[in-house]
């Protein structure tokens, strides 16, 4: 697994930072992603992170959410966060606006294995939100970070309106990457494909030894991309899955996130389908 | 007696004015000291305040289910074995605030670690403990990060261990291969012999603490090699006994677990029929997982005052048992009794290896003894292991 950045060893894992919030962008309907800047600009600084990893973000009082990070790594001072208003922190957050501050505890977890992708077809599979923890990878691989042989993002939404980053897919198109978005639900004036995320994987040639699938989603959505892309040849261990699970801690101190014998905050959440797919097939594991 | 006396891996006989010295000089150095009472039916750790308190004459029967405290005239000081307590009480406490935050003109503040509570000292952990304390050191010491209040109490931690001359009929230890000699990770551990106790030193601390009851007027007496041989046979003994089930007169024999291959066994029947088997009798009631000296799931709450502006990061115990351990936005993961049972039983005797390289059970049977309906870990993995689901070594499946 590829290594992610971590505090170090020394930092109590439970400091948080201040960040405030510079700008807000409404995705789509309940989603939005908040740019935080550090309210330290060393803290700010020195804040490094690999593409796939998560934060902890805290509204004291309210509590935290596990959030992967959606900007750039390369990017410094300030960082991005795609969020859908789910649960209580997630609501609370979607309540505050510009200059409103953010604590931040991160990064954690283990990244995207961009270092393994040079010379690959790499295929980013996205169903609904789960594109947001993929948007940091994607970003790398448009400039061309890492040198994938070529970039290929699946990306499947309800409906037309639920597929996310819309703005964005000139600029990832112009930088070469091939956008395909399917949607369940079509409306008026859809031209698009109708399906599943699924089916677009299907309709995709793929050198099956050279191909990295990057896959978040629903669970039943991973497995059935990872069931697929290994049906077609592609490794079991080239394919990697985004897992989400309930958290506390983020340092594999509170066991909440425990899956078999994973901590999904520090084993995962991006995990090699072949080191979890007898896990992923034991219900209510 | 000079301080000289006292080195690592020697042996002296302290009699009950020798512990009470022991006790008063880790007080005068600043330690709270712990050890083992009777209170409300039950041997529970809490201050000691001398030699008297501990429970002299006390027995515990422990069984499925069942704990019962008798007075016996003949019993020694040490010769009740666990009880619903254990170093993770102390340690990491079922509550603790771990992060505070004050907001001032509208800007959050994190508050510095506050001042470290006084060290402690605890009186009377038995190896199964002391092995357990091992266990989640690894858990919050031996990661890529660790806890820093756990490490501030476990670091300044002084340790009066004792080798058990008895078992009760709940104890595997000896399965376990933590006990019941205690050890390594003591500073100094007795074993009960004839009303005195036979003091092995198994620190540095351990020997300046021996010294400074030396000064306060205690009498040290070196254990001849026959004395220390003789020391080191009663937990030895008792031991060989658990092995050969064959318990001390009037007692019930202990129980015992076959541990060869755990890992692979319950990995491989995640599926197996004895989980739902289980569920009909588990209540979900947590009970194993409070007694439990290894189990470390913990959740966060935060804990406003009515302003709003100053909040405390409350960490308690969490259980998997409970539907909120794995809950994700609207559903839990895990959301059958099944599923919790198993998650307990799997984490304790195997994914614990994967992760920590050590079994997350180290014998001592609480959560047999504090089962409201005698759920018993050994005879549910006995069970899974007579219908072992996997086909035989070979490959060909048994015809």
């Amino acid at each position: 697994m590829s290594q992610g950045v971590r505090p170090p060893r020394s930092a109590d894992p439970w400091r948080s930072h201040v960040t405030r919030i510079r700008s807000i962008t409404d995705e789509i309907a309940g989603v939005r992603t908040y740019e935080l800047a550090f309210a330290d600009e060393a803290v700010g600084r020195d804040y490094r992170f690999a593409a796939g990893q998560f934060n902890m973000l805290y509204l004291p009082g309210i509590g935290e959410a596990a959030i992967s990070v959606s900007s750039d790594p390369a990017s410094r001072g300030t960082i991005a966060h795609t969020v859908r208003a789910v649960g209580n922190v997630t609501a609370a957050l979607a309540r505050l606006d510009v200059g409103a501050e953010v604590l931040v505890r991160g990064p954690f977890g283990a990244p995207w294995p961009l270092d393994r992708v040079a010379g690959r077809d790499v295929v980013i599979v996205g169903g609904g939100l789960g594109l947001a923890s993929q948007r940091a990878a994607i970003r790398v691989l448009a400039r061309g970070g890492v040198s994938a042989r070529s970039v290929t993002v699946l990306h499947g939404g309800k409906t037309p309106a639920g597929l996310l980053y819309r703005d964005e897919y000139p600029a990832w198109r112009a930088a070469g990457i091939d956008v395909r978005t399917v949607v369940d639900a079509p409306a008026d004036g859809w031209t698009g494909t109708v399906g599943l995320v699924t089916d677009l994987l299907t309709g995709l040639p793929l050198a099956a030894d050279a191909t990295m699938i990057l896959c978040c989603g629903p669970d039943p959505m991973m497995v059935g991309i990872a069931e697929a892309a290994t049906r077609r040849g592609v490794p079991a261990a080239q394919v990697f899955l985004s897992l989400e699970r309930n958290m506390a801690c983020a340092v594999a101190h509170c066991g909440l996130c425990q899956f078999g014998p994973l901590f999904v905050c520090r084993d995962g959440p991006v995990l090699g389908y072949d080191s979890i797919a007898g896990l992923l097939a034991v219900p209510h594991l | 007696m000079s301080a000289s006396v006292s080195s690592v891996g020697s042996w002296h006989w302290l009699d009950g004015a020798g512990l009470e010295a022991v006790i008063e000089s880790l007080r005068r150095a600043g330690h709270r000291v712990i050890g083992p009472q009777v209170a409300d039916g039950a041997i529970v750790l809490r201050d000691l305040a001398s030699v008297s308190a501990l429970p002299a004459g006390w027995l515990d029967e422990q069984d499925g289910g069942t704990y019962r405290l008798r007075h016996d005239p003949a019993a020694g000081v040490f010769d009740h074995v666990v009880g619903p307590h254990s170093l993770k009480n102390f340690l990491f406490p079922a509550r603790e605030t771990i992060a505070t935050f004050t907001r001032t003109d509208g800007t959050w503040a994190q508050a510095e670690e506050p001042p470290p509570d006084p060290p402690l000292a605890v009186v009377g952990v038995r190896g199964c403990d002391l092995a357990a304390l091992a266990v989640q050191d690894r858990v919050f010491l031996g990661g890529e990060h660790v806890d820093p209040a756990y490490r501030s109490r476990r670091e300044r931690l002084f340790v009066v261990a004792v080798n058990c001359r008895r078992a009760a009929a709940t104890c595997f230890c000896h399965s376990m291969g933590c006990g019941p000699a205690a050890g390594p990770g003591f500073d100094l551990a007795l074993t009960e012999i004839d009303g005195r106790f036979a003091c092995e030193t198994g620190s540095e601390r351990g020997a300046a603490i021996l010294a400074a009851a030396c000064d306060t007027g205690a009498t040290l007496i070196c254990c001849t090699p026959a004395e220390v041989e003789a020391a080191r046979g009663v937990p030895r003994d008792l031991e060989r006994r658990m092995h050969d089930r064959r318990p001390a007169e009037g007692s019930p024999a202990p129980r015992s677990l076959d541990t060869h291959d755990i890992r692979d066994l319950l990995m491989a029947n995640l599926e197996h029929p004895r989980w739902d088997d289980v569920a009909a009798r588990c209540l979900s009631c947590t009970n194993c997982t409070l007694v439990c000296p290894t189990c470390f799931c913990a959740s966060v709450q935060e804990v406003a005052d009515l302003s709003g502006d100053h909040v405390d990061r409350e960490r308690h115990w969490a259980s998997c048992f409970t539907l909120d351990h794995a809950r994700m936005h609207a559903h839990s993961v895990r959301s059958s009794t099944a599923s919790r049972y198993r998650q307990w039983l799997t984490h304790k005797f195997a994914g614990w290896i994967d992760q920590f390289g050590t079994s997350g059970c180290t014998g001592c049977g609480r959560c047999i003894t504090w089962c409201p309906v005698a759920i018993d870990v050994t005879a549910e993995i006995a069970a899974i292991r007579a219908t072992d689901g996997r086909a035989p070594p070979g490959g060909e499946a048994a015809s």
